[in-house]
C-alpha cells in the first residue's frame, strides 16, 4: 500500500488529492467485495428458504433414497437417488475421459508442439470454451445420439429387457461433458505446466532423463497443484452444466448405467420447472439444494486434497 | 492461506453459476408469462386508437379475466386478440397455471372463466362450475417416417407405453425396437394422453423430453420411435398413425371416433346466462363463427 502512494505521488499532485483517492478506492474495492458476499449469502439464504419445505413435506430419506420419480401420480413419489447416482457417475466418467485428454494435451501445448503447431491448437481450445453449452447439446443430438443408437442395437439386440432410447442415454451425455471441460482442464494445465521453474526441466535433462520420461517424472508433478484446480473447475463445470445434457441424455428417471436414459440433478430441474405445480415445484427447490450442497461438498474435499498436497510439498 | 484463498474464490464462483442460472431461469419465466398478457393488452391499446370504426356494434368495457390450462394459452392468446380487436374497450387477460387451479379460480370468484383442457369433475361441478367446451384437441400418436405401422389398438398403444410391448414386431411391424418418446411429468399433453389412455403413472418412457417441438424432432430423427403431440403441430416429418382404425383427422375427433382427443373447456361459474353481460358478448363470440375460426386456425377442432 504505502509504496503505491508513494508511485503516485508523483503523478497525483498535493497530499489530500493522494488521501481522496486512496479513500474513494479503497471504498469501490469494499463495495465489490461486499456484492460478492452478499451474493453468496442471499443464494444460501435461498436455496435453503426455498428448498426445505418439501424435506419436510416428504421425508428427507424419501427423498435421497427413494427410487422412484413420480412427482403427479395420485400417489406422488419424490425419491431422487437414481437422479443422484446419474449426477455422480455421469460427472466421474467426464472427468475419467476429459481430463487424461486435457492433461495430455495442455503438455502438448506446453512443450511436445512446435510453435507454429501451437499457434492452431491454441486458439481451437480457446474457441471450444467459448461455445455455448446448447450448441454442444445440438451437436450431441445430430452426432452423437444417432451413433450411440446403432451401438445401442447392436450391444442389446438380443436383449429381452432393455429400454431402447435411440441414443439418449448416460454415454452421450458423458461425451458431451467431457469435451465441455477440455477448455477448463487444458487451459489450467498449460498454464501450471508453463509455470514450473525451467531449473526442473533443465535438472531432468541434464541427469539424463529423456523429455518423456522428464514431463511425466519432473513437469508434471510439479505442476501438480495447477492441475488438481484445474481439475476440480472440471468438476464443477460438468456437475453444474444442464443445457447441453437435457438434450441428449434421454432424461428419464433411470439407474446410471451407460444404456440408461438418465437425468441430471440439473435436468431435473430444469425439464420439469415450466409445469410444475405444488409439492412438485417446492421438489425442484430441493433438487437444486441438494446440488448446492454437492458443489459444496465437492468444493471443500477437493480443496482440502489440494490444501494436503500443497503442504507434503513444503 | 492460499488455499483457503482458492476455497474462497472457488465457492464463490460455483455460487455465482449457481445464481446465474437460478436468477435466469426465474426471469426467463416472468418474463414468458407477463410478455403474454402484455401482447395482449398492447395489441388491445393499438387496436382501439386505429380501428374505432369495428366498435360500433356495442359499447362494451370492462375486463374479462382467464385463468387455467396452459395447453390453452394459444387459443386463449388468440382469442383474446380477437375479441379485443372487435372491442377495443375491453380488456382480456389470460392467466396460465393449470386446469385445476383455473376451475378453482372460478369458483372462488377469482377469475370470470376458468380454462380446463379436460372434462370437469364432479366435485367441480358440485362447487357451481359449469362445463363450456369452446373446441376439441387432438392428440396425434407419431412415428418415424420409415415405419411400416400405420394402426393401432387401444390397447397395442397402452401396452407400448408401459412397456409390455417392446418391439415394433409384436403390432404387426418391421423387427426394429420401439424407442418409447413422452413428455415430462407436469405437461398437459402427457395428462391428457395418460388419461385418455388409461395408463396414468404407469409410462415407461425412454425419452421424457420437455416440449413438443423437442418430441417431434426426436420421433423424426430416430427409427422405431413413436411419441405423442398436439394434433395441429404434425406435419410431414413425421407419420400420425390410426388408432383403431380411426385417422386422426377433424371430422373424425368431432364424431367422437378419435379416442386421442380432449376437449378445450371454459368454465363458468354458474350457466353462461347469469354471467354479466361482458362474459356473455365473450362466449356469444368463442362460440360464434368468428371464434370458432380462431380455434380452428390455432389447430383446433372446432364444437359448431
Amino acid at each position: 500500500m504505502k509504496t503505491q502512494t508513494v508511485d503516485f505521488g508523483t503523478i497525483m499532485g498535493s497530499k489530500r488529492n493522494k488521501a481522496v483517492v486512496e479513500n474513494v478506492a479503497q471504498a469501490i474495492f469494499t463495495v465489490c467485495a461486499s456484492f460478492a458476499i452478499l451474493a453468496v449469502a442471499s443464494i444460501t439464504l435461498y436455496m435453503i428458504i426455498s428448498g426445505t419445505p418439501a424435506i419436510f413435506k416428504v421425508g428427507l430419506k424419501e427423498i435421497l433414497f427413494g427410487t422412484a420419480w413420480e412427482p403427479t401420480a395420485a400417489q406422488p413419489r419424490y425419491g431422487i437417488l437414481y437422479v443422484i447416482l446419474t449426477s455422480i457417475v455421469g460427472t466421474a466418467l467426464a472427468i475419467l475421459i476429459g481430463v487424461p485428454v486435457g492433461i495430455l494435451t495442455a503438455v502438448f501445448l506446453a512443450e511436445v508442439a512446435d510453435k507454429r503447431v501451437a499457434k492452431i491448437v491454441k486458439p481451437a481450445v480457446e474457441l471450444l470454451a467459448g461455445i455455448p453449452s446448447v450448441i454442444y447439446g445440438l451437436l450431441g443430438i445430430y452426432l452423437i445420439n444417432p451413433l450411440m443408437y446403432k451401438l445401442e442395437l447392436l450391444i442389446f439386440a438380443d436383449s429381452e429387457t432393455h429400454q431402447f432410447t435411440g441414443g439418449a442415454n448416460l454415454l452421450s451425455a458423458v461425451l458431451v461433458l467431457a469435451v465441455m471441460i477440455l477448455p477448463t482442464v487444458i487451459n489450467i494445465s498449460e498454464t501450471s505446466i508453463r509455470a514450473v521453474h525451467p531449473g526442473i526441466k533443465a535438472a531432468s535433462l541434464a541427469l539424463g532423463a529423456s523429455h518423456v520420461q522428464t514431463i511425466f517424472k519432473s513437469i508434471l508433478p510439479a505442476a501438480k497443484s495447477g492441475i488438481v484446480t484445474a481439475v476440480v473447475l472440471g468438476v464443477g463445470r460438468a456437475i453444474g452444466e444442464a443445457m447441453a445434457i437435457t438434450l441428449v441424455s434421454g432424461s428419464s428417471v433411470n439407474m446410471p448405467l451407460p444404456f440408461n436414459s438418465v437425468r441430471f440433478l440439473t435436468t431435473a430441474i430444469v425439464s420439469e420447472m415450466s409445469y410444475s405445480e405444488g409439492t412438485h415445484r417446492q421438489m425442484l427447490f430441493t433438487i437444486g439444494l441438494v446440488l448446492f450442497v454437492f458443489i459444496m461438498v465437492i468444493n471443500i474435499v477437493l480443496n482440502g486434497i489440494l490444501k494436503k498436497g500443497a503442504q507434503a510439498d513444503e | 492461506m492460499k488455499a483457503k484463498k482458492m476455497i474462497a474464490l472457488l465457492s464463490a464462483c460455483a455460487l455465482s453459476v449457481l445464481c446465474m442460472t437460478g436468477c435466469g431461469e426465474d426471469a426467463a419465466n416472468s418474463n414468458a408469462s407477463s410478455g403474454s398478457q402484455n401482447s395482449v393488452t398492447e395489441s388491445s391499446s393499438r387496436e382501439s386508437k386505429t380501428e374505432e370504426s369495428k366498435s360500433e356494434e356495442v359499447a362494451l368495457s370492462g375486463t374479462i379475466q382467464m385463468v387455467g390450462s396452459t395447453s390453452m394459452e394459444k387459443l386463449a392468446n388468440a382469442l383474446a386478440e380477437s375479441f379485443m380487436e372487435k372491442y377495443p374497450d375491453v380488456t382480456v387477460t389470460a392467466e396460465f397455471v393449470g386446469s385445476g387451479a383455473g376451475i378453482e379460480a372460478v369458483n372462488s370468484g377469482n377469475a370470470d372463466i376458468g380454462n380446463s383442457s379436460r372434462n370437469l369433475k364432479d366435485e367441480e361441478k358440485a362447487n357451481g362450475a359449469v362445463e363450456n367446451i369452446v373446441a376439441i384437441d387432438g392428440i396425434a400418436v407419431c412415428v418415424d417416417t420409415s415405419n411400416t405401422v400405420t394402426n393401432l389398438t387401444k390397447q397395442q398403444l397402452s401396452d407400448i407405453y408401459t412397456g409390455t410391448v417392446t418391439n415394433w414386431s409384436e403390432v404387426g411391424g418391421a423387427d426394429a425396437p420401439i424407442v418409447v418418446v413422452g413428455r415430462e411429468a407436469g405437461s398437459g399433453t402427457r395428462g391428457a394422453f395418460e388419461e385418455l389412455l388409461g395408463v396414468e403413472d404407469a409410462c415407461a418412457y425412454a425419452n421424457e423430453l420437455d416440449s413438443t417441438g423437442a418430441v417431434m424432432a426426436k420421433v423424426a430423427s430416430t427409427p422405431g420411435a413413436i411419441g405423442y403431440v398436439s394434433l395441429d403441430v404434425v406435419d410431414d416429418s413425421v407419420i400420425a398413425l390410426s388408432l383403431e382404425g380411426v385417422e386422426p383427422t377433424a371430422d373424425n375427433i368431432k364424431a367422437g371416433n378419435y379416442f386421442l382427443s380432449r376437449p378445450f373447456v371454459m368454465a363458468t361459474k354458474g350457466e353462461i346466462s347469469e354471467q354479466s353481460e361482458l362474459v356473455q358478448a365473450w362466449f356469444d363470440y368463442v362460440l360464434g363463427e368468428e371464434g370458432q375460426a380462431v380455434a380452428a386456425k390455432v389447430g383446433l377442432i372446432t364444437v359448431q
